[in-house]
């Protein structure tokens, strides 16, 4: 393992034209520059410094205004993500139910100290402020899958499995 | 009726009657399904019965309310009982289908409750005690049909409302929602129909009504359930507002990341449209309406009403000055009236049924019905919907069946992260915004936390912070640094390491970001606090003390501070304490009378 995370050498000119696309056949009646970026972090799953150009592009705005919107959002990348996501819900029932066993073990078990990928951008973990079945709390999600009750049993089992297939 | 209408009806009471004359499985999908393993469940279904070579009809539904029985499966079959199963298996689907799709009876050893019909042994739902005093207006289908299908919508009775809202002149409509006394779900509880008139009175060609849907609030999940249960009633009171107020546009706003509630809005979108109900010509009137979903990043301020306009036109969501209101410059500059999706939601029925129906139901000045969250130390969490006038005791006691494990109910935090901590002996308080209101406490959203007597009201007051603090937008600096100090003061409590004078820094800075904040995250944020402090002013004296009596773990939150309070080493406000707004605490005087 590095301290860098290993890139999968995505192609410049062909992040560029898959943001273009995701910009031009984005799902949205109106596009602007929110819209447009949360297309392409749908498609890429993150927002390289291509596709900001692209959408500035697309939009008419400037560079600058598009970082200014892309960072105040915490949901957009700006580096590539890791190959699998947990999340851990930290919301107020979560928290009373139990979240802060879950989150803790999670980041003892990935050797983290806070949110954040492991060397390998294998697996990352994020904080979620509500995942949105609180009566199913304590939640995680599972690349993306939600996941209620959990235990940190569960959880750690959970992860390993994705430490397996990884 | 229009014609349209008719013909649109005619369809639909076809489709439903063609369903009803199969078994029907509804399986309760959704996110607070897939949470509890509800799509493994589904898939047992489809494989069983395709195995079995059943004609039988699977749905996905929405959230009936009943979290705490999903998975949640509701099977129906012609001529013979039917009943809801909870905290379905996939090991007891072969067994399901079995006895109650295939052999037409009830499996009464695992069912819940059984719907409009009599099981041996088994209470009908009416009877779960989760139900008892339920009255479902915005979610009457919630659960019962499967929201991707118009005519299941229809067929119970939707776009009725619509269709005699079309046949109404536009000022009577608006005069309808005022004698209803609906008031907002958003939080503000402003009067519907007044604030409907100040939209239609105004000329402008171009006008939105915006639909907020965005949730932010951790705690509350009745905006997602009704997206993914029942998208067309949403669909259905924005198109009746856009024609009572003369508007051209809708806008349904929603929070980016769930997938489950923005595809089933999307359909439903793309569905009105292919019928006639959405375009040129809504059911053949001279009335023309378009409808879009607008998604935003993670950002709590997004659901204040001038911020989410700013979200809309793709830009960060920072709150604009009023005035103008939005009635007069909203989204593009246009006229534009923004209505919670709750509020939204009841306005079918109130046009299909009349003002006088859901001006009966309620208290004197809060009328209709409140649907709250349950969730936490409760033993039946979920979403119920329940007249106003109810006391909080019945909702958590009766309703929610209390505390488990025989714990006593210390507090609820209601009203958001932004909202309060409800004490144990306030539980007699009566569900009505303004007796609420009065008493220091915020319905909000409906989010209901129940803590049992093993909480630490400091740690649920950190937590509450942590999530405000994180969420501030940073354009107003009282809430950008004032969040961050009071986080930072109550980290020190919950570490029993205060300073002396520590609950006077809070208030210093909370009265502060009440002066100096342009919307209600600034204006609102020391809230939590001061409620906590009310209930619970002993406990949090002896915590801070080091001396609390229930222990506080260690809490590791998110890791930066966003938009601008980054925490990077002590305190994030020592830069600007002593030039203006904060007092110099009393090490740092030392340490500038020593320079």
């Amino acid at each position: 393992m590095t301290d860098q995370p290993t890139t999968r050498a995505a192609d410049p000119q062909e992040l560029r034209s898959r943001a273009r696309r995701a910009v031009a056949e984005q799902p949205f009646r109106t596009h602007t520059v929110l819209s447009s970026l949360l297309s392409v972090q749908d498609e890429l799953g993150w927002l390289p410094p291509e596709a900001l150009a692209e959408v500035a592009g697309a939009l008419g705005a400037s560079e600058n205004d598009v970082w200014g919107v892309a960072s105040f959002y915490p949901n957009f990348r700006f580096s590539e993500p890791p190959e699998h996501v947990v999340e851990v819900c930290w919301g107020p029932t979560c928290h009373v139910l139990g979240a802060q066993a879950l989150l803790q073990g999670a980041l003892a078990q990935l050797g983290l100290e806070n949110e954040g990928a492991t060397p390998d951008n294998a697996i990352g973990l994020k904080l979620n402020t509500c995942l949105g079945v609180c009566p199913h709390g304590p939640a995680m999600s599972f690349d993306h899958a939600l996941a209620g009750h959990m235990t940190p049993d569960a959880s750690a089992g959970r992860i390993a499995a994705l430490r397996g297939g990884a | 009726m229009t014609a349209a209408y008719e013909q649109l009806r005619a369809r639909a009471d076809a489709a439903w009657a063609a369903l009803n004359a199969k078994p029907w499985v509804r399986v309760g999908t959704g996110l607070m399904g897939e949470a509890v393993g509800a799509l493994d469940v589904l898939d047992a279904f489809r494989a069983e019965i395709a195995a079995k070579g059943l004609d039988a009809t699977v749905s996905e539904v929405g959230t009936s309310g009943l979290c705490y029985a999903e998975p949640l499966v509701d099977l129906q079959v012609p001529g013979g009982p039917r009943a809801l199963y909870a905290n379905v298996t996939p090991e007891q689907v072969a067994l399901l289908v079995e006895r109650h799709v295939a052999g037409g009876d009830a499996a009464s050893e695992l069912a819940l409750a059984s719907v409009d019909c009599d099981v041996p042994g088994v209470p009908r739902r009416e009877e779960l005690p989760m139900m008892r005093q339920q009255v479902r207006i915005a979610l009457r289908n919630a659960g019962e049909i499967d929201p991707g299908d118009l005519d299941q919508y229809v067929a119970r009775g939707g776009f009725a409302g619509l269709d005699k809202a079309l046949g109404m002149e536009r000022a009577e409509v608006v005069e309808e929602v005022k004698a209803s006394g609906l008031r907002g779900r958003g939080g503000a509880a402003f009067p519907t129909g007044v604030k409907w008139g100040f939209l239609a009175g105004n000329p402008s060609p171009v006008k939105y009504i915006l639909c907020n849907c965005e949730e932010g609030d951790p705690g509350a999940f009745n905006d997602k359930a009704i997206l993914e249960s029942d998208p067309f009633t949403l669909l259905e009171g924005c198109i009746i507002a856009g024609y009572a107020t003369g508007s051209s546009n809708g806008i349904v706003f929603i929070r980016h990341g769930h997938d489950a509630p923005i595809d089933r809005t999307r359909a439903a979108i793309d569905a009105c449209y292919a019928n006639g109900l959405l375009g040129q010509n809504i059911l053949g009137s001279d009335f023309s309406f378009d409808i879009e979903v607008s998604l935003v990043g993670e950002s709590y301020v997004a659901g204040e009403e001038t911020a989410l306009m700013e979200a809309i036109e793709g830009k960060r969501s920072m709150p604009r000055f009023r005035p103008p209101f939005p009635a007069a410059y909203g989204v593009w500059g246009k006229p534009s009236n923004i209505n919670n999706i709750k509020t939204i939601a009841y306005i079918p029925e109130i046009v299909r049924n009349g003002a006088e129906w859901f001006a009966s139901i309620g208290t004197e000045k809060s009328k209709g019905t409140a649907i709250a969250c349950l969730s936490g130390h409760i033993t039946y969490g979920g979403l119920v919907e329940v007249p106003f006038g109810l006391t909080m005791r019945e909702l958590v006691e009766e309703l929610g069946g209390g505390a488990p494990d025989g714990r006593r109910v210390k507090f609820l935090q209601t009203g958001g992260p932004l909202g309060g901590l409800l004490a144990g002996d306030q539980l007699d308080m009566v569900l009505d915004f303004d007796e609420m209101a009065g008493a220091g406490a915020m319905f909000g959203s409906g989010g209901l936390i129940v803590c049992n007597d093993e909480t630490s009201a400091v740690d649920m007051t950190r937590v509450l912070l942590a999530f405000d603090q994180l969420e501030s937008c940073g354009k107003c600096f009282p809430c950008r640094l004032g969040m961050s100090h009071i986080l930072e003061v109550l980290e020190r409590a919950c570490a029993g390491a205060s300073h002396p004078d520590d609950l006077a820094l809070m208030e210093r800075v909370g009265a502060n970001m009440r002066a100096g904040s342009l919307c209600g995250h600034g204006q609102l944020g020391y809230n939590p606090v001061s409620s906590a402090l009310r209930a619970f002013a002993e406990e949090f004296d002896a915590q801070m003390r080091g001396e609390g009596p229930i222990p506080i773990g260690r809490f590791v939150g998110p890791a930066h501070a966003r938009r601008g309070a980054q925490i990077e080493g002590d305190t994030p406000t020592a830069q600007v304490k002593g030039d203006f707004i904060y007092a110099i605490e009393p090490a740092q005087a030392e340490q500038a009378a020593a320079r």
